[in-house]
């Protein structure tokens, strides 16, 4: 039995998307056909759009279907500011990868990339922020809640200074959606996922403004809004739909279990994070002295499966950003773990993971090494 | 038991890990992460990752549990620190001898016994034998493969948690193994450079890290220079390719590298007889098992050198045959029989001409 306790990695696929998918995969028709199959199918992907739109409060013509959050990110990021001829771009100091790295690309081709510092509870500076902000600002980019330590940042806040400023505003809303209800009326430009709601991998949108230019990254049949181009997932983007349109349990009471289960079995583990604005499902925390792989891997053995928030593509843990933007110290951001919920975790996951951790943590810091 | 079964990519591992899992161990698969981040394809360091990619392929097929150790820093501050303080000091080092020593049998051991392991195992071709005094560590029976020579630093508490697998079988039996098995890396080639300079210039990586710049090539006979050198580390005593000497020594014939001094990074190079050693004075001395202070072994230089027949006596060696072309720092290895006893680091040695025989 595994105690599966990384969600914010990827979630179970919800019985419903799983049946909306079903329905369609033994269907032909290409949504850009313009025969009744064809026509079906277009029909599926805008009933899907606009549910989607309704679940977000956005307008269904602003969502733009992609291959998932990263595209979605990269469209925003680099699609924004290659179509301005402002040179600064500023995105907080914890933005997940799949917008630092556009925007390091963006800082090849002669773009001034700047960070937006953070407190020690990951949350944006609003007043660095209003400091930085002048006419040669191409585009802003804060996530909407961080994904390693679940901090909710202020995004209503600096949609309204950016607005008022005329800058462009992207939030990568990848880990709030479905764990916060989403307002987007007010923000001009957000990321998505479907695999982080229970829908499938390979699905995401951007939800933009129609009146922000956007340079495309994927040109083709312009199928989506001539800004992305590629045949459009019927099946995928149905479970997309019925994934954010299936009952969201509150988590939160679990997660505060859990949090006080590890702070009661671990007494001198250090919660991460803003305590009070953080997502439901989410808890991370730093064990001094404790290798956060060799903790993994413990725990992992023990049938609990956790991340230690950041690892490269071959496995390696890497100190992670996120924590050394907070001002933690190196060992620290080493020794972390993060434990994330979803829609059907139970507590017998949570009672699973206290049950294995004094040992782990204690097998974890004999092994040092940090 | 519980094993950590050190996979790096390649498929003397891969058969070690599976042969440990048929053995009934609890094994799990791990790659050890020493590159520094120069390998790095994009903006976040890694190691090579199509070698993580094949380990962790391995594991899948054997159904084991896979992790990614990060020993990079361990291996920059032991075994590549080393490699270029023994360079700059004028001796030949083994690395791979020295990861062996201060990484794999230690560092990772270490980890994996904190971490309630009972045991790491690898694929060196080397066997292990229950002996009156421990674990005895002997040749492997693949004389072409045999790799006793690099873990003749290990002492007994190290041999008694490690398992080699593959001491008892011939390279060929090992990949057709890996083809039965489905695994993947059956026909990997062998790797055969030093794994921290891929592109296998070592003078090129020592003359960078060093700091080395031209210097002359110097003729022991006459005192002349005879050519000019590119960084005097990287050259190896007994080496006569690519010295491109601007000139022919005055004798008329061949020349050796004889001797290295990287201080005033000068080579000098002489004729064939120079190179002729009698008698070795060893330091850094370690024992598979009991020390030995005295006795008759045989002496190997290199990982794949002839032995040859001598007397060891304290930290001095004389040849009853001669060597050729050995270099300080080099490790000599003891051997009673196929049995390793020890092994020392040679600091110095003295000519065949003048070798005592007790």
């Amino acid at each position: 039995m595994v105690h599966y306790l990384d969600h914010a990695a990827t979630t179970p696929l919800r019985p419903q998307a799983l049946a909306a998918m079903q329905a369609q995969w033994g269907q032909v028709g290409n949504p850009s056909s313009l025969h009744t199959a064809g026509r079906q199918a277009r029909r599926v992907v805008e009933e899907s759009r606009e549910q989607i739109a309704a679940l977000i409060g956005a307008k269904p013509a602003d969502v733009i279907f992609t291959s998932g959050g990263t595209e979605a990110d990269n469209l925003a990021v680099k699609g924004l500011a290659r179509n301005s001829q402002r040179r600064r771009v500023l995105v907080s100091a914890v933005e997940h990868h799949a917008v630092l790295d556009p925007a390091n690309a963006l800082a090849e081709e002669g773009k001034i990339v700047e960070l937006i510092p953070v407190d020690a509870l990951g949350r944006v500076d609003v007043s660095a922020l209003e400091q930085m902000l002048d006419d040669d600002v191409a585009l802003v980019a804060i996530m909407w809640a961080n994904n390693e330590v679940g901090t909710i940042q202020p995004v209503a806040e600096v949609a309204g200074l950016c607005a008022a400023r005329g800058v462009p505003f992207h939030t990568d809303a990848v880990q709030a959606l479905g764990q916060i209800d989403l307002d987007l009326s007010d923000i001009p430009s957000v990321a998505l996922s479907a695999h982080k709601v229970g829908g499938p991998v390979g699905v995401g949108a951007l939800v933009l403004d129609r009146d922000l230019a956007v340079r495309p990254l994927v040109h083709g049949g312009g199928q989506e809004r001539d800004v992305r181009s590629g045949t459009l997932d019927t099946a995928g983007i149905a479970g997309f739909a019925a994934a954010l349109a299936a009952d969201k349990p509150d988590l939160a009471p679990l997660r505060d279990a859990l949090v006080d289960g590890v702070l009661r079995v671990v007494p001198d583990a250090i919660l991460n994070g803003d305590p009070v604005d953080r997502l439901a499902n989410n808890a991370h925390f730093s064990f001094p002295g404790c290798p956060g792989d060799a903790l993994l891997m413990l725990l992992d053995a023990a049938g609990v499966a956790v991340s230690t928030g950041s690892a490269c593509t071959a496995g390696i843990p890497q100190p992670s950003h996120v924590l050394l933007a907070m001002g933690a110290d190196e060992s620290v951001a080493r020794s972390s773990l993060r434990f994330s919920l979803g829609w059907n975790s139970a507590p017998e996951d949570v009672d699973a993971l206290l049950s294995a951790l004094p040992a782990a943590v204690e097998r974890a810091r004999r092994a040092g090494g940090l | 038991m519980r094993v950590v079964a050190a996979l790096s990519g390649g498929v003397d591992s891969a058969v070690a890990a599976a042969r440990l899992v048929d053995a009934g161990h609890d094994v799990t698969g791990v790659h050890l992460a020493l590159a520094e981040k120069r390998y790095a394809g994009g903006g976040r360091g890694c190691c090579t990752l199509e070698d993580v990619h094949d380990a962790r392929r391995a594991a899948d097929v054997l159904g084991i549990p896979f992790y990614v150790w990060d020993f990079a820093q361990r291996f920059q501050e032991t075994v590549l620190d080393d490699f270029l303080a023994e360079y700059s000091a004028g001796r030949t080092p083994n690395p791979c001898v020295s990861c062996n020593q201060h990484i794999k049998f230690a560092a990772v051991l270490e980890r994996a016994q904190a971490l309630g392991f009972d045991a790491v195992g690898t694929g060196h071709y080397a066997q292990l034998v229950s002996g009156p005094d421990g674990v005895e560590l002997h040749r492997a029976v693949d004389p072409d493969k045999d790799q006793s020579y690099v873990l003749a630093v290990l002492d007994q508490a190290q041999l008694r948690r490690s398992l080699f697998p593959l001491g008892d079988s011939r390279k060929e039996h090992v990949r057709q193994e890996a083809a039965r098995r489905g695994l993947l890396v059956a026909d990997k080639p062998d790797s055969h450079d030093i794994c921290f300079i891929p592109d296998g210039d070592t003078r090129g990586f020592l003359r960078e890290r060093l700091g080395l710049g031209d210097g002359p090539i110097v003729d022991t006979e006459s005192g002349r220079t005879l050519g000019q050198h590119s960084g005097a580390a990287g050259y190896t005593i007994g080496q006569r390719r690519g010295l491109f000497l601007e000139q022919p020594a005055a004798d008329g014939r061949a020349r050796y590298v004889v001797d290295v001094d990287v201080p005033s990074n000068t080579v000098f190079v002489g004729p064939p007889t120079r190179l002729r050693v009698g008698g070795l004075r060893v330091d850094r001395l370690r024992w598979t098992a009991m020390p030995v202070a005295s006795a008759d072994v045989l002496v190997q230089i290199r990982a794949h050198a002839q032995p040859v027949p001598g007397h060891l006596d304290g930290d001095a060696v004389v040849l009853r045959e001669e060597l050729s072309g050995v270099a300080a720092g080099q490790i000599a290895v003891f051997y009673d029989g196929t049995r390793v006893l020890g092994s020392g680091r040679i600091a110095s040695t003295t000519p065949w001409s003048e070798r005592a025989l007790g």
